[in-house]
């Protein structure tokens, strides 16, 4: 058992040095060059402001036209991985945006007020009005007739469900499928362009292939369902994909301002409340010292291996901070030492009835287990349907930001007070500190 | 030896009458809601002269905009002001109150309807999250108690005492919203959820001491051994409420304001957490076996009907 224990003891050292490692300095990190990432209330970010153009909006409709880019603008921040953003409507025609992190590239600001509406076009022939025109030829939107009407094929035929792969020959490849309108109108144009071929469009520019080309390849054969488009890089045909599944833009948006903002909560309260954490945790090893005297020195150890361990992690991961998310941080602290204080609740328990040290150590350690458990299993319930329906159903961001740290603290807190706890304080059985009952209970002590 | 158990039917009434405090409030005061969940105006304004954050925050608490959300732009002395819905006038009557209090405006423009910066559903959604997290927590402690007899007891106790820690916050602040003017925001909604989640961890560390000793002393009265149970567990009950309190008065006292809200429904929440882990679920607990329930739900009806 003793030399188990070292080695356990060598083990979480190690760990703990590699937590070092990652997490100092805040702010960027020995090991990985990365601070802890913090969301728009507690740093600030980018805020941009879009003119919705409702110039081709029918009357009446402009409130639900602005709705509508609203929830576009929401499905195409998601992907990012940016957390917790703030959309508003402005007056009649003006959303603003504000994303966490100031480093959001220009393109990406673009890619979010951009339509995305992909058309087909067809050669056009000489007599015909040109609708695009580029060094592959002159260009007319590819149209049929379906139900008597003429229709032009276009990507709002797509189901949602687009997707970007590898394909064979090693080219990238995004697939879509067409939904039942858009089925009958692609078979019926593909079955008259065979040979010939058929380009994109993205507003008056051709969709363009790795090397800047024209996309414009001869169909094979007829497309029915499922289509593809290839030869895109991957970043591009990631990007439109993910676009492509966010939906259209119902109307086009400019930018008309854009600034780095301060975080909603004002700038001191971070610094603020790292320090009222770090007091926090003072205060309870102070009480777990006077408390549970050499134990409670040992499980304040744990607690300080416990704090870097999710620090780390939210590195690691990395976990977006916000308001909420720090909540449940600051909770799991005040019950990280939960897991110690019952088992050492149990060790005086044991002593009480007259067992040594090593054995009350160890029966304390056993019969705390199953409160532990229970008390985290139930924790870890409420942390992953949290989560889940934070990301999913209801979705509501502080919800799940809350959950995420929640999680990650309990579950280390288990691991830094049974294991870290516990190895500590095997290596002080068997010395002659051993011998002191009163290094760990007061009263024992007296008695 | 404490006889806690003894007094259970004097601790379910101290929680019926808070809770049915809680209830006639937020019946008639309903929640009021913090200028995150409604809409409202929105202003920028930059100053000629360098004016701080913290100044132009004073400037608008003296004018009565106290929880105006204020955030400043990376170009000096300009700022994006967060308001409630401000009349034409009014906003006039600001503007002018700031240009008096803080120096001329270069620049300043006013939207008059934003809409809101959370959605309004979050709360809702909160609600929902909640109430499928109960339901798991019912069917685990259901679960893990499946070896005692009736464990659906222990779950649905469990799930009492979340919903009764739930409700005293919520009741609470109703109470200071109608009477102080507190306002809910996130802090808030986080602060309900850590409750949540704290409620059930303590409830749970003393059922297990329960379904331990019952499986220890088999013969003994159960009455006695969720009484036993309790007093083993007292000491650590405190200490756990005890510690989390100094994290949570801790980022009261030191990060002040901002944090008000989290910090006082924590510390509320703390104290109604290990007051219904000891004082209602192992009573009800304790009611429940000895058919007290039943015969409180039989007379419930004819108390009724007397009336």
């Amino acid at each position: 058992m003793p030399r188990r224990n070292t080695q356990i003891f060598i083990l979480v050292l190690i760990v703990f040095i590699l937590a070092g490692l990652v997490v100092l300095p805040f702010d960027d990190g020995i090991w990985l060059r990365r601070g802890i990432r913090l969301g728009l209330d507690l740093q600030g970010g980018t805020h941009i402001v879009y003119q919705v153009d409702l110039s081709s909006v029918e009357p009446g409709q402009e409130a639900s036209t602005v709705a509508g880019v609203m929830g576009v603008l929401d499905n195409r921040i998601n992907p990012m991985g940016v957390t917790e953003p703030v959309i508003q409507k402005r007056g009649g025609d003006r959303i603003t945006v504000e994303l966490p992190g100031r480093d959001i590239s220009d393109k990406e600001k673009e890619r979010l007020s951009r339509v995305v509406m992909l058309e087909f076009g067809e050669l056009a022939s000489e007599n015909e009005t040109a609708r695009w025109e580029n060094e592959r030829g002159r260009w007319k939107p590819a149209t049929a007739i379906i139900n008597g009407e003429e229709k032009a094929l276009t990507s709002q035929y797509f189901e949602e469900n687009t997707y970007v792969r590898q394909g064979e020959m090693g080219g990238v490849e995004l697939i879509f499928e067409w939904d039942k309108e858009g089925s009958e109108l692609s078979e019926e144009i593909t079955g008259r362009l065979i040979g010939q071929p058929m380009a994109i469009f993205e507003g008056d520019e051709a969709l363009r292939g790795e090397e800047g080309q024209p996309y414009a390849p001869v169909v094979q054969s007829t497309i029915v369902d499922v289509g593809q488009i290839t030869g895109l890089s991957f970043d591009d045909a990631t990007s439109l994909s993910q676009q492509l599944n966010a939906g259209r833009l119902p109307a086009p948006l400019t930018i008309i301002d854009d600034e780095i903002i301060s975080p909603i909560l004002g700038e001191k309260f971070v610094e603020m409340s790292l320090q009222a954490g770090l007091i926090g945790i003072i205060l309870v090893m102070l009480f777990m010292i006077i408390y549970y005297r050499l134990s409670g020195l040992l499980a304040s150890l744990a607690l300080v291996f416990y704090g870097l361990l999710v620090m780390a992690l939210f590195k690691l991961i990395p976990v977006t901070l916000t308001l909420a998310g720090i909540g449940g941080f600051v909770l799991s602290i005040g019950m990280a030492v939960d897991a110690n204080i019952l088992i050492f609740e149990r060790v005086k328990e044991e002593l009480r009835a007259g067992r040594t040290l090593g054995a009350a150590i160890e029966a304390g350690f056993n019969r705390a287990w199953a409160a532990i458990r229970d008390s985290n299993v139930t924790t870890f319930i409420i942390c992953g349907i949290l989560y889940w329906l934070g990301s999913s159903i209801v979705a509501s961001a502080p919800v799940k930001g809350f959950a995420l740290t929640f999680f990650i603290g309990v579950a280390i807190s288990m691991f830094t007070a049974i294991i870290v706890t516990r190895t500590l304080l095997r290596l002080f059985v068997g010395t002659s500190l051993a011998q002191r009952t009163w290094l760990f209970s007061p009263r024992l002590g007296r008695k | 030896m404490f006889d806690i158990v003894g007094k259970r039917l004097w601790y379910i009434v101290i929680s019926g009458v808070v809770i049915l405090a809680g209830i006639v409030s937020l019946a008639t005061f309903g929640l009021k809601l913090g200028i995150e969940f409604e809409s409202g105006s929105m202003m920028t304004v930059s100053f000629e002269e360098d004016v701080t954050e913290e100044a132009l925050k004073n400037e608008l608490a003296s004018l009565d905009y106290g929880n105006a959300i204020v955030q400043s732009f990376e170009e000096e002395g300009s700022y994006l002001i967060r308001l409630p819905e401000l009349s034409n006038e009014a906003k006039d009557d600001l503007v002018d109150g700031l240009a008096a209090g803080l120096g001329d405006i270069k620049e300043s423009s006013f939207d008059k309807n934003v809409s809101p910066m959370v959605a309004a559903e979050t709360g809702r959604n909160t609600f929902w999250a909640v109430f499928v997290a109960a339901i798991g927590i019912l069917l685990y402690v259901t679960w893990a108690f499946h070896r005692m007899p009736n464990p659906f007891r222990y779950g649905t106790c469990a799930i009492i005492a979340l919903v009764h820690d739930a409700l005293v916050a919520l009741g609470t602040f109703s109470l200071l919203g109608g009477l102080l003017g507190w306002e809910i925001d996130l802090m808030f909604v986080t602060g309900v959820l850590a409750v949540v989640g704290y409620s059930v961890n303590d409830t749970v560390v003393i059922f297990d001491r329960i379904r331990e000793n019952l499986t220890r002393y088999t013969r003994a009265d159960f009455r006695t051994v969720v009484n036993n149970s309790l007093v083993e567990t007292l000491s650590r009950s405190m200490n756990t409420s005890l510690t989390t309190l100094f994290v949570v008065l801790a980022l009261q006292l030191f990060v002040g304001e901002s944090i008000q809200n989290f910090a006082v429904v924590l510390i509320i929440g703390v104290i109604t957490g290990t007051y219904s882990s000891l004082c209602v679920a192992p009573q009800l607990l304790v009611a429940w076996e000895k058919g007290e329930l039943a015969r409180f739900f039989r007379w419930l009806p004819r108390r009724g009907g007397r009336q």
